[in-house]
């Protein structure tokens, strides 16, 4: 308890007083003490990074995950990048609902249908543009396709592009990405946006 | 003209002196650009962290020490920002002076004992000063005009501040720095830092412990050893004394400062970390005695005498330095990276009241005991 709000006659928990105690004022006991606990963690560290060093297994002196060679291992309800559910033949299953469209919060899909050769498939996408760069990745247009069309599952998440149009991804790229592996990481390559400068 | 004529003369002269001279700049640079790899590596381990690795040179990272390599070349390729109302004479100069008396501190500290090289006396000490430690104190209060010069010559409020901070910490670091020393300047009757050296070398009481502990300046003047590390670290201005600088929020004298000239001031703060080690080492730690080592080899207490060739004592002696230097490094970084910064009162009042009196007492205590003891 902060020492202004302390109550008359109460006893005080010293680790809670404003006031220092003598040994804490003296100053010199007190930065021992916290160089003996940086020292020694120094001293454990080194030895877990030498024993780490000459290959010993699980000895790990630093908790730092090196982030583009190891990744945390992602939840398997991450929303990442969007991909079209191909069918057998490799045409999307998407059938121009509009569902997504209308129920996008940000307003980042854009679809032009168009009739679709098989009479008991009603459309197909002409076009289906997802603008990432509006995208708030609520996941409503996953749930809202009555054909499990779109997925958030690719385990994308390292899309960038240098420009505005360039985060516009088109119903080809979004159609050749494949579900994340078992562990989370992407199965696909990220896909090259089309400002892409080499 | 044979090479032992060429030895005699002149040239010879100056290639002999230029042995601890060249020692020197190549130990101590090499320090100062080696410590920013200690210190981001060091700190690292101390916090759980594995710190900068990804620096490399065709996919080789050597532990991320390349990086010092890559922040030099990063700094000389920035931008060199100079503020429009700048003095652009000091302002210019500041960096330079900073780092220069840090350099030049250094040159006064020995590392080793006589050399016998050529039918010549080498004494492994860039400068023979017999007032060595005048001289390290000279050129550390020295080092603080750099700051001042960048603080006035930025025309920025801030700089000024900042500058004048650090005036204010360095008196009252160096005025204790320099009562503290004079307990160890009395036991061992010398200015000159090599006679320091070699007085640690001679046994602690010898009537009561006979030849078991050399008097190292750590257990004659124990006090005087906290007191002056302590004052050490507050000249260095690097965390817990970082005041002048502050970078984070109360920004220090170097704001306008960009690139190298950045980099050197930078650079000025890890050589005096270095210097303070070797000077710490120099008065406290033995220099560069090794325990029961002797110009012809080991004598040891209980008898047993190993003999040693010249060139390998002076080795051993000058790898003792060093192995001193780094350790105490190690221990200023630990330092660093444990204590938060003291308030400018706070670090005020502990350089006044706190380690200024207690470094007169250390006098007179040591005096005392001079007086009753003998020396």
């Amino acid at each position: 308890m902060p020492a202004q709000y302390q109550q008359h006659g109460q006893e005080m928990d010293p680790r809670h007083s404003n006031r220092l105690t003598v040994r804490q004022r003296f100053y010199l006991v007190e930065i021992l003490v916290g160089l003996r606990l940086t020292g020694v963690r120094f001293f454990s560290n080194m030895w877990k990074h030498t024993q780490r060093m000459f290959g010993v297994k699980g000895v790990r002196g630093a908790v730092t995950i090196e982030y583009p060679e190891e990744r945390r291992p992602y939840s398997p309800r991450l929303r990442s990048l969007h991909r079209l559910v191909r069918r057998e033949d490799g045409s999307p299953r998407c059938v121009a609902c509009m569902m997504c469209e209308t129920v996008c919060p940000a307003h980042c899909i854009y679809i032009v249908a168009s009739e679709h050769p098989n009479p008991e498939i009603e459309k197909v996408p002409e076009r289906f543009d997802i603008d990432l760069g509006k995208c708030v990745f609520c996941g409503f247009c996953v749930e809202a396709c009555p054909e499990d069309a779109i997925r958030m599952d690719t385990g994308i998440l390292e899309f960038s592009s240098f420009s505005r149009f360039g985060m516009i991804y088109d119903k080809q790229t979004l159609l050749a990405l494949d579900p994340a592996k078992p562990d989370g990481s992407p199965a696909s390559p990220v896909p090259i946006p089309a400002d892409r400068r080499i | 003209m044979n090479p032992a004529e060429l030895m005699a003369g002149l040239p010879g002269d100056l290639i002999i002196n230029a042995i601890p001279v060249a020692f020197i700049m190549f130990v101590v640079l090499n320090f100062g650009g080696l410590l920013t790899w200690v210190e981001r590596k060091q700190s690292a381990i101390m916090q759980d962290r594995i710190g900068a690795n990804r620096a490399s040179i065709f996919g080789i990272r050597i532990l991320g020490l390349l990086h010092p390599l890559a922040d030099a070349i990063k700094m000389l390729t920035k931008e060199d920002f100079m503020p429009a109302r700048a003095d652009k004479l000091m302002f210019v100069l500041a960096p330079f002076v900073s780092v220069f008396f840090a350099l030049a501190a250094f040159a006064s500290i020995p590392f080793g004992d006589t050399l016998h090289l050529f039918g010549r006396d080498v004494t492994l000490q860039a400068v023979t000063l017999n007032v060595g430690i005048l001289y390290v104190l000279g050129m550390l209060s020295l080092g603080v005009y750099g700051l001042m010069m960048a603080g006035w010559a930025s025309a920025n409020n801030y700089a000024l501040l900042g500058g004048q901070r650090a005036a204010a910490l360095m008196i009252s670091a160096e005025i204790a720095i320099g009562a503290s020393i004079m307990g160890v300047v009395m036991v061992y009757g010398s200015l000159d830092l090599q006679d320091i050296a070699r007085g640690q070398g001679q046994p602690l009481l010898p009537k009561i412990f006979g030849n078991w502990i050399p008097a190292w300046g750590i257990l004659t003047q124990p006090l005087a050893f906290f007191l002056f590390l302590t004052a050490g670290i507050a000249a260095t201005k690097r965390i817990p004394f970082d005041m002048p600088e502050g970078e984070s929020e109360i920004i220090g004298y170097f704001v306008e400062y960009s690139g190298m000239k950045f980099g050197m001031f930078a650079m000025a703060d890890f050589l005096e970390t270095v210097v303070i080690a070797g000077m710490t080492t120099a008065l406290f730690l033995g220099g560069w005695q090794v325990p029961y080592l002797h110009a012809s080899g080991f004598v040891f207490p209980w008898g047993g005498t190993v003999a040693l060739p010249h060139l390998m004592v002076v080795g051993l002696q000058v790898g003792s330095f060093l192995l001193k230097v780094v350790v105490l490094i190690w221990l200023l970084m630990l330092i660093r990276w444990t204590l938060p910064r003291f308030r400018y009162d706070q670090a005020m009042r502990l350089g006044w009241l706190g380690l200024f009196p207690l470094a007169i007492l250390n006098i007179v205590v040591t005096s005392l005991v001079l007086l009753a003891v003998g020396r």
